[in-house]
């Protein structure tokens, strides 16, 4: 294996105005290849100003991403892709959580817009790459594929948002945070020696696009409020709420049932039923899953033959665990060595070979230790 | 390096720079009254003479303002209050679609905050204001129009509105008229006496002067209604302690603009004609935009919209060839929005993406037509494989 070509590439620098994609754009220019800047517009109606440590979609972040840009010294652009943000990842958000599933956004806008949109039109006008401020690693094999590898250092890995992109997307990706072992604290020092003003700016978290932090108030405006049951295994009614897509499997918090279970433990949410608008409750045990199915692969390479073991993430901070998986009739069933617990329909699960990203499949079915009746 | 964006701002002429930098060694407020004060106030005294000989207008019609937005800003609102303050009944503002923002957004500002009723009058393919509309629209009811505002010549597609007829029109029904001259100035015959104007707006950095520096010219017979209060310079219209500098650099600029005006605009024409000839030949399904008759533009605006194409990606690939132009349209964030003057003008949507202004200006050379020249084809080729996104 080794590091990815160093002969000088046109590269397109995606800039969201924080410290980590400036700090990617300035490496590949220090790195000799000839960067551009570009900022995508997500949001047709961007706030002035960011508040607190969300969202990537104000003006003030886009101004960030410009000053960046001056101070590395490259050529800056907005690009307006809210119409396809909107199609491609806001309306498949709303839709997922109310067909009762819990999607990943992110790696939605990582397929469809960062390596989708924005790199089509790129390599239409004539760059060969695109770079973001993700931590993961591309390197070449022997036979001079491309392959996805977790961070140098795992504690800020990021590869599983990167799981989506099939090998002609990674030939023109470029990580350049990826390959060093950089705390977050030496990024920021690194921002600062650079002249850069976002050292300081705080991470964002969450989901960009709901500014103020509150999915199930952004999810209530789009869905309306639908009163329904919450049950508990035996079907048995013990409370009410306002709309079953404000719910999560494995959540825990804010069931609001006036009275504790029988046994005096804490209840879950087991499963949620769109079709009946209900919420099923019941033990942490009723949680664990041994097995699931997913739909829609993608594969960073060739699609594994035969059943094979691996490690798996299922969601963006979540560790690593052992499966057996094979794709049968279309679909890739995946057991696990050791029950797991939190895993929801519409979530991403992961596959890895060591470090190496094998490939990425949406959450269909799930089957658990005890079978949920309601 | 190709800089065709002149009609976003003109180098400065070396006369304006000595100017300028002559008067930043000097102390004095032009409202001061010792012997600093009184030097720095026949500077600005002269300057405003000259200005108002290079403008058509007499001295004291030459408030000096920050520039165009200024102007503008203090033509619009404060002749709608001044008016509206003598005749509650004189609500209405009468406007053109296509204005620059400085006057569409103040009008538009004073409709939700003021009480304007504001119409913006119907304009031709080529963005051109007919005096008969304007006249059908002030005859319904004269005595409830505060002002009205058209602009000289378009900042996007170049073209020229028949201003002293407008100007007739609204002093038939006594109603004042503003016009945006900023893109007029240094490239047309602008007489501020000869239009029949109450107020028109100039600026500096378009004719070769500073940034920061503009005039509203003003009828004497009219008092709008300060948007800055204070000192009370400038007639009262306009406080602040005048940019003696500036002023200066802005005069003398305006002086050399107005000479110069005639040979100018007949060289700038002619290259601007080999240009839209160039873009013809190597694009040739480009549409111009504005008035094809050059006697109805602007003599250094040439305007394309380019089918199947993003502005934005041409601007991005032209200007990674040292050709330095724009979109021509107005910018939120740096997100480029189909023009308000193309669509207003009837384009269809899609096509008033595609769009770039070419503006040139006193330092373009042939080399610059010919860089462009070369260049528009193959970027334009490849803007339609990255397509609309």
């Amino acid at each position: 294996m080794t590091q990815t070509s160093q002969r000088p590439l046109r590269v397109l620098a995606a800039m969201s105005g924080g410290v980590d994609s400036a700090v990617a754009a300035a490496r590949a220019a220090e790195a000799g290849h000839d960067v551009t800047g570009v900022h995508l517009a997500l949001s047709a109606n961007p706030q002035s100003f960011r508040t607190g440590a969300r969202g990537c979609c104000t003006i003030e972040d886009s101004r960030d991403a410009r000053r960046a840009a001056d101070v590395i010294g490259i050529p800056f652009y907005v690009w307006d892709l809210a119409e396809r943000f909107r199609e491609d990842v806001v309306d498949d958000f709303v839709a997922e959580y109310e067909a009762g599933r819990t999607p990943n956004p992110c790696l939605r806008c990582n397929e469809k817009i960062k390596f989708a949109a924005l790199l089509d039109k790129a390599l239409a006008l004539g760059f060969d790459a695109v770079c973001t401020g993700h931590y993961a690693t591309v390197v070449a094999a022997e036979d001079g594929s491309r392959e996805l590898h977790r961070a140098s250092d795992m504690a800020k890995d990021q590869s599983y948002v990167l799981g989506v992109l099939d090998e002609k997307q990674l030939a023109h990706a470029m990580f350049p945070l990826g390959d060093t072992l950089t705390t977050k604290d030496e990024i920021r020092a690194e921002a600062e020696r650079r002249g850069l003003a976002v050292a300081k700016k705080p991470d964002s978290h969450d989901i960009c696009f709901i500014a103020d932090g509150d999915t199930q108030g952004f999810l209530a405006q789009r869905l309306g409020r639908a009163e329904g049951d919450i049950v508990d295994e035996s079907g048995a009614r013990l409370g009410t709420h306002e709309g079953a897509y404000g719910f999560t499997i494995g959540q825990r918090k804010g069931l609001r049932i006036g009275h504790p279970a029988p046994d005096g433990k804490p209840r879950y949410v087991l499963d949620i039923s769109p079709v009946s608008n209900t919420v099923t409750v019941g033990p942490a045990e009723a949680l664990d899953v041994t097995a699931l199915t997913a739909i829609k692969p993608r594969w960073c390479g060739a699609a594994p033959t035969g059943p094979g073991a691996y490690t798996a993430q299922l969601r963006a901070h979540g560790g690593e665990t052992e499966v057996t998986a094979e794709m049968a009739d279309g679909e890739l069933k995946v057991s696990f060595a050791t029950p797991v617990r939190g895993v929801a329909p519409g979530q991403a699960i992961v596959l890895y070979d060591g470090t190496r990203v094998v490939g990425s499949a949406t959450i269909a079915t799930t089957v658990r230790r005890t079978a949920v009746t309601a | 390096m190709a800089y065709l964006d002149h009609a976003a701002t003109t180098p400065m002429l070396p006369e304006a720079i000595e100017a300028m930098t002559a008067q930043l060694a000097v102390t004095g407020n032009a409202s001061s009254l010792h012997a600093a004060g009184r030097r720095a106030r026949r500077t600005v005294e002269e300057a405003r003479e000259s200005l108002a000989e290079a403008f058509g207008a007499r001295p004291s019609e030459v408030v000096f303002t920050s520039g165009g937005t200024e102007s503008d800003n203090l033509a619009v609102k404060g002749l709608y209050w001044a008016r509206r303050d003598a005749d509650p009944r004189r609500t209405r503002v009468l406007t053109t679609p296509v204005e620059h923002h400085a006057v569409l957004d103040a009008v538009h500002w004073l409709g939700e905050h003021e009480g304007a009723a504001v119409e913006y009058l119907p304009v031709n393919g080529y963005g051109r204001l007919h005096p008969d509309v304007l006249r059908d629209a002030l005859a319904q009811d004269p005595d409830t129009v505060a002002l009205v505002t058209a602009m000289w010549a378009n900042n996007e597609i170049g073209t020229i509105s028949p201003v002293a007829e407008l100007a007739a029109v609204a002093r038939e029904f006594d109603v004042p008229m503003h016009s945006d001259a900023v893109q007029a100035a240094g490239q047309l015959p602008v007489s501020f006496a000869d239009s029949g104007l109450a107020a028109m707006t100039v600026s500096g950095h378009k004719i070769g002067g500073p940034y920061g520096i503009g005039a509203l010219l003003l009828g004497r017979d009219h008092s709008p209604v300060p948007v800055l209060h204070g000192g009370g310079q400038e007639r009262q219209v306009r406080s602040g302690t005048l940019d003696v500098p500036a002023v200066a650099a802005f005069a003398v600029a305006a002086r050399l603009a107005g000479e110069r005006r005639s040979e100018f605009a007949a060289a700038v024409g002619a290259l601007r004609d080999e240009l839209v000839q160039a873009i013809r030949d190597a694009v040739p399904d480009a549409v111009l935009g504005g008035d094809p008759d050059p006697a109805g533009r602007l003599p250094a605006n040439a305007h394309f919209s380019f089918p199947g194409c993003e502005g934005d990606s041409l601007l991005l690939l032209l200007d990674a060839q040292g050709i330095e132009c724009s979109t021509g349209s107005a910018c939120t964030a740096g997100i480029a929005q189909p023009s308000h003057v193309l669509l207003a003008t009837g384009s269809d949507p899609d096509l008033a993406r595609g769009t770039l202004r070419f503006s040139l200006g006193h330092t373009t050379t042939r080399a610059d037509v010919e860089a462009l020249a070369k260049a528009i084809g193959p970027a334009v080729e490849r803007a339609r494989t990255a397509g609309l996104s």
